[in-house]
């Protein structure tokens, strides 16, 4: 089944209109962002048009290199978890009745539609000392006296690994479903128990699916501004709290671009990396 | 009156359609257009004249929407929309963009004095004309925020106090003094504000500690206030930019004390959660908003007319009634009695933020304060 490549206007128009949305949405705001990057700040004020490189120096230094790198450990950890949890969940749902499947998507969808304040809040309930969740194992007889598990770099993890899961469950559930049962058959058949199947055919299986849900759920997790503020200490803030406070509440706009425009750059890096492990593995 | 209005424009413009042959489709199209407007009246009359005003969303734009607004209306048949502007720079950042490409969000809105003087420096304020606003004699002078030249840039709108508030089940006597927040018995129990431009820590550090905000005029002496705050830090829990998630905080003794806004403070007393609001003996922060207006907005004259209405003895003791902020007015030329007066503000001299300090030295500023929470 070859395909002939599309000649003319005509036959180009289906991708013309996707490349022109992602060129007014995506590469015009980037470049604005780059520019501004290079801008000149002007104190007490705005900026100016200008060629400077005063924005990138001023977070050449330890302060922001840490956290740079704890930003893209925590994206890293979210990622991770994400998928430990995802892929055997996934794997579970894809397996079970076509009526189950349904009522657990519908739940995990339902989750999409929470906006990240009310997630970070629901949370800080939950963790709380006065209404949390210790107080249940205070009254189960397990703990002494109500403990507050918040502000806390788990609140952090938890509430974003909430956030994410959907994502990596929706990336991975169409691969699980078309994964032909004959193979883990096959592996049983030929005496392997279910577990070693799962992690024998299964997963190598799912590289390329499980490899694309790990880049999305860190790149998803590198954006989150509001989670580290509301469940973390500002030891926990990511990258993104810092631009969002120069941005927003100092108007330095340029340190702002100049910051994002590293951190996209720093996690375009990255996920070029994992890609070129995940080629390295196949081959 | 807006009822019988839109009902003659409705007809009107189904008159004006019918003459003309058109098909049935747009003749009910039309018609659905003239029941929708026909049953949103308030539509019709801010079409009239209108003012489009920013305030602080939540509970400031509610009091105002529902106490202070209609009044004015009531007075001059100038419709208010209100917009729900962001606390923070958030707000002059979109005004100005908005400005840059000749659109106003809204033309008078509330502006922190950090966020007048950073506007100043790009003339993002019409200057206001001063024989246009009849009661500015009855504001206190430094409200009136000016140019450097002598212009007037803003009118004072309201005054806050921001407050040491701790939780009563908690607390059981009211603190004293700001220094009781470096007590070693308050590990891990603050809530404070997360930025050095509108928590003024700096300022409450070189009050309580260096003999007055003065000790700030030097480099070496922000930086001895930053050594004092970083004593702090280990009683901190919440460094807060959300007042919402404080202000849950204190009320459930999660978070037991902090500094808060005295007004909101109030409210919840009032709503009977057990809390309290203490002006240390150094003073509570004094900061202020004034209305200020849009150099992209081309309602000048409505501007002018709303910012004489809110300067009016009576508006500002009606605003510190109902909002519970402090007047910007002259004390005696308001009727509050001393316990509303009270209930507001404080005879005790107030902290009263360095806001040149806080614009000219923004970034140094912010880098210094991040490091020192961050870090």
């Amino acid at each position: 089944m070859r395909r002939e490549p599309a000649r003319g206007l005509v036959q180009h128009l289906p991708v013309i209109f996707p490349g022109l949305m992602l060129t007014i949405f995506f590469i015009v705001p980037f470049g604005t962002m780059v520019a501004v990057s290079f801008f000149r700040r002007q104190q007490g004020g705005f900026y100016v048009p200008d060629f400077v490189l005063a924005n990138y120096a001023r977070f050449l230094t330890p302060f922001f290199g840490n956290v740079l790198v704890f930003s893209l450990y925590l994206a890293i950890a979210v990622a991770v978890v994400s998928l430990v949890i995802a892929v055997p969940f996934t794997y579970l749902i894809a397996r079970s009745r076509r009526q189950t499947q349904v009522i657990w998507l519908v739940a995990l969808l339902s989750i999409l539609s929470l906006s990240e304040v009310i997630i970070g809040f629901a949370w800080s309930t939950l963790l709380s000392r006065t209404a949390g969740i210790t107080n249940l194992l205070v009254w189960l007889g397990l703990m002494g006296a109500p403990q507050a598990l918040v502000p806390s770099f788990e609140a952090v993890l938890t509430g974003m690994v909430y956030q994410a899961m959907p994502y990596a469950v929706l990336v991975l559930y169409p691969s699980m479903v078309r994964l032909d049962p004959t193979l883990t058959e096959a592996a049983r058949t030929l005496g392997a128990s279910p577990l070693k199947a799962f992690f024998t055919v299964v997963l190598p299986a799912l590289r390329t699916t499980l490899i694309a849900t790990l880049i999305m759920a860190f790149i998803f997790a590198l954006g989150s501004y509001l989670l580290p503020q509301i469940l973390g200490r500002p030891s926990h803030w990511t990258l993104s709290v810092l631009i969002t406070d120069q941005a927003l509440y100092q108007s330095n706009m340029p340190f702002a671009a100049a910051m994002a425009v590293f951190l996209v750059l720093v996690s375009l890096a990255l996920v070029a990396l994992t890609m070129f492990a995940g080629k390295k593995l196949e081959a | 009156m807006p009822n019988g209005n839109g009902q003659t424009k409705g007809d009107q413009e189904m008159t004006k359609l019918t003459d003309i042959s058109v098909s049935r489709r747009a003749l009910l199209a039309a018609g659905a257009t003239g029941a929708a407007v026909l049953a949103m009246p308030n539509v019709l009359r801010a079409q009239d004249r209108t003012l489009k005003v920013g305030a602080y969303g939540g509970y400031f734009k509610d009091s105002f929407d529902k106490n202070v607004f209609p009044e004015f209306t009531k007075a001059t048949g100038i419709a208010v929309e209100s917009v729900a502007e962001p606390t923070g720079e958030a707000w002059l950042v979109q005004l100005q963009q908005a400005a840059n490409a000749g659109e106003a969000p809204a033309d008078v809105s509330m502006i922190s004095q950090t966020s007048m003087l950073k506007g100043q420096a790009t003339e993002l304020w019409a200057p206001l004309d001063a024989a246009k606003i009849k009661n500015i004699d009855a504001l206190i002078p430094t409200f009136i925020n000016k140019y450097p030249d002598g212009r007037i840039a803003g009118i004072g709108a309201v005054a806050w106090y921001v407050t040491l508030v701790s939780n009563t089940d908690v607390y059981k006597e009211a603190p004293t003094s700001w220094a009781f927040l470096w007590d070693k018995s308050n590990a891990d129990k603050l809530g404070l504000m997360a930025l050095v431009s509108n928590s003024f820590l700096l300022e409450v550090t070189a009050k309580t500690f260096f003999g007055g905000t003065k000790a700030l005029d030097t480099e070496e002496g922000i930086l001895k206030a930053f050594d004092k705050l970083a004593e702090l830090k280990g009683n901190v829990r919440l460094w807060y930019r959300d007042e919402a998630q404080f202000e849950q905080a204190l009320k459930s003794g999660e978070i037991p004390m902090g500094q808060y806004y005295h007004d909101v403070t109030g409210l919840a007393i009032a709503d009977g959660f057990h809390v309290r609001s203490t002006f240390p003996k150094e003073g509570g922060i004094l900061d202020s908003g004034c209305w200020a207006l849009s150099k992209a907005s081309k309602k000048v004259e409505e501007a002018h007319l709303f910012i004489d209405f809110m300067s009016q003895p009576s508006i500002q003791a009606l605003v510190t009634r109902k909002v519970g902020t402090a007047p910007t007015v002259k004390r005696s030329l308001t009727d509050l009695t001393d316990a509303e007066f009270a209930a507001a503000s404080s005879e005790i001299e107030p902290i009263i933020p360095r806001y040149d300090m806080q614009v000219q030295k923004a970034d140094w500023l912010s880098e210094k304060w991040t490091e020192l929470i961050v870090g």
